[in-house]
């Protein structure tokens, strides 16, 4: 396999130009927050966090320390904060922990319908355990709609898990109404929010958001891969759903990774540093990247809302008449690195849950196309993406029977 | 996203995908037929230029155009590619297996780009023989396996797609 993947890399080849704008998925992660890391391999801090000896109390001062630049920048308590390995993790302790730890208040779990997969698969494994588990429907721009989510939450309500941030379409969620209304319904629900693709670019505070959750992942703001965080306000009842010894994180056991935390440690100081500037520059580029797409390719859409309510750096775009993942292949070739929700990319051939829950209809979604930039993103960069994929799609659509009249 | 699979293509499925052969419409074939549906994904278009030589009948030209993937390009590159100069009946043999084997193998959730051009092909020659009124013997008057898992392969997607949209 490894083999063959090398053969492809060598077919490949690589652009004159290269432009990563995959960053939603994952991306490169800036010097700084290497260099942070890199000590805690070898030379401090390189033992474990929860014993007696002083490379382990070095490595539990970087636990610390990161739970509390964390906590700063959500308004929490840095007691709160627990540390997952990716916010897959996090999203599953949040939704299986308080199933389980709350069975005897009530079994219906409500989800909006355009949440991770991270938080509807866990929530939909319960089913089996007795739970009823309620998509809540979004308008066309992604909004769970106030009225729409009270009509959902009754006594039986244990939980309700509404994102802040879409991962695919950029809908900031109005979290607070969604909190405010789902508490006059039932005031002992437990609110948790996904807020993955927010943090860093959306304010994030517990308790103005009126939330009892939030989960972080580092490598979702330019940290390295392998953190995630479950924030859990005190009171809340979550039952730990990994078994084991020996760690400074009683809700989820197993050793920390200790260098990658310093790494987000140093890359939440970054993205907080010039917090509205960074975010401004990157909503200017962004937008000039769709508006110059946009008037470049005809017969595409915008999927998710514009203006304020879209977070900065998302953009997706779905290419009427070509297949994403072609797309995906053809922009790669040229050095532009993005993804696709198209079904061909899907291991059940399936098309985005987000997409289709906005309304998309399939052949909409089958040509969808995600962007989303970064800080470190130029002018040139979106210049260069803004000139690559009017021709990438051209180029499909001479392929494609569709779309010729 | 968790659904996201690495698919590691071969250099061949790339090859093909950067440079495909036999692209685009054909005017005036002596057949043509589709394979997938727009509302669910993939679609395939297929074109034969059919001429008979010493009273067998020749796949003189091939051409197609896609809807799909990087892999179904490839794909439909390689068939017309081993069809052209064929009789009729020996590119009624060609199996989606030879295709996908012609491009160095596809990932197992890439196979249906490969029926489905397969499919496609069996179909315009049915549709090529129902146009002229009659039947070869060598032509089974029945649906054979590959025209089967090319059908299922639709029926799937349609039942997948039909299921989410009364979901939906
Ligand atoms: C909204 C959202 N939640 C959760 C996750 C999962 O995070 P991780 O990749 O750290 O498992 C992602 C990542 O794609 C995400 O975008
Ligand atoms: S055409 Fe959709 S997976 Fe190949």
């Amino acid at each position: 396999m490894t083999s063959d993947v090398r053969r492809l890399l060598e077919a490949h080849g690589r652009a004159e130009r290269e432009v990563y704008m995959d960053n939603e998925n994952s991306g490169r992660v800036p010097p700084e927050v290497v260099e942070a890391m890199l000590p805690y391999f070898n030379q401090v801090g390189y033992g474990h966090p929860s014993i007696t000896n002083r490379p382990g109390w070095e490595a539990f001062e970087v636990v610390q320390e990161t739970a509390e630049v964390v906590a700063r920048t959500i308004g929490a308590d840095p007691e709160d904060i627990h540390f997952t390995h990716s916010g897959t993790e996090a999203n599953n302790l949040a939704i299986l922990g308080v199933a389980r730890a709350n069975r005897s208040r009530g079994r219906k779990i409500v989800v909006s319908a355009v949440e991770h997969l991270s938080v509807i698969l866990p929530a939909e494994s319960l089913e089996d355990a007795g739970f009823k588990v309620v998509r809540a429907p979004v308008d066309e721009e992604g909004f769970v709609d106030q009225d729409v989510l009270a009509e959902l939450v009754d006594r039986e309500t244990v939980l309700v898990s509404v994102q802040t941030v879409n991962h695919e379409i950029g809908t900031i969620q109005r979290v607070r109404g969604l909190s405010e209304v789902v508490r006059d319904k039932n005031a002992d629900v437990i609110f948790h929010t996904d807020a993955c693709d927010a943090y860093g670019r959306v304010r994030i505070d517990a308790d103005a958001m009126g939330v009892d959750m939030i989960t972080l992942s580092s490598h979702k703001i330019l940290g390295p891969k392998g953190v995630g965080v479950l924030y859990v306000a005190d009171g809340v009842k979550v039952e730990p759903v990994l078994r084991g010894a020996l760690s400074s994180q009683p809700l989820w056991p197993g050793v920390e990774n200790v260098p990658a935390m310093a790494g987000f440690k140093r890359a939440i100081e970054l993205a907080f540093e010039d917090f509205d500037g960074a975010n401004e520059r990157v909503r200017a580029l962004r937008d000039r990247l769709m508006d110059s797409v946009l008037a470049r390719v005809p017969e595409t859409l915008l999927n998710g809302p514009r203006g304020e309510e879209r977070v900065s750096d998302n953009l997706n775009l779905s290419f009427l008449h070509v297949e994403g993942e072609a797309l995906t292949v053809e922009l790669s070739i040229r050095g532009v690195y993005v993804s696709s929700g198209s079904a061909c990319t899907s291991r059940i051939l399936e098309p985005s849950h987000v997409l289709l829950a906005i309304g998309r209809r399939y052949e909409e979604a089958h040509g969808s196309i995600l962007f989303r930039l970064t800080r470190y993103h130029t002018r040139d960069d979106v210049d260069y993406v803004a000139r690559q994929v009017p021709e990438a799609v051209e180029r499909l659509r001479r392929i494609s029977p569709l779309g010729k009249g | 996203m968790s659904t996201r699979v690495p698919l590691p293509y071969t250099p061949k499925v790339l090859e093909l995908f950067r440079n495909p052969k036999n692209l685009g419409k054909m005017e005036n074939p002596d057949t043509v037929a589709q394979a997938g549906s727009p509302a669910c994904g993939d679609v395939i278009s297929l074109y034969l230029r059919i001429v008979e030589r010493d009273g067998v009948e020749v796949i003189e030209d091939a051409k197609f155009e896609s809807y799909g993937c990087a892999a179904n390009i490839a794909a439909a590159s390689m068939l017309t590619e081993m069809i052209k100069g064929k009789t009729v009946r020996q590119a009624w043999e060609v199996g989606w297996q030879e295709v996908a084997e012609a491009l160095g193998g596809l990932p197992p959730v890439k196979r249906h780009c490969s029926i489905l051009a397969v499919g496609a092909l069996r179909r315009a020659i049915r549709a090529y023989y129902g146009k002229k009124g009659r039947r070869p013997d060598w032509l089974p008057e029945g649906l054979t396996m590959a025209e089967k898992q090319a059908l299922e392969e639709e029926e799937f997607i349609e039942r997948m797609y039909g299921g989410r949209l009364e979901r939906g």
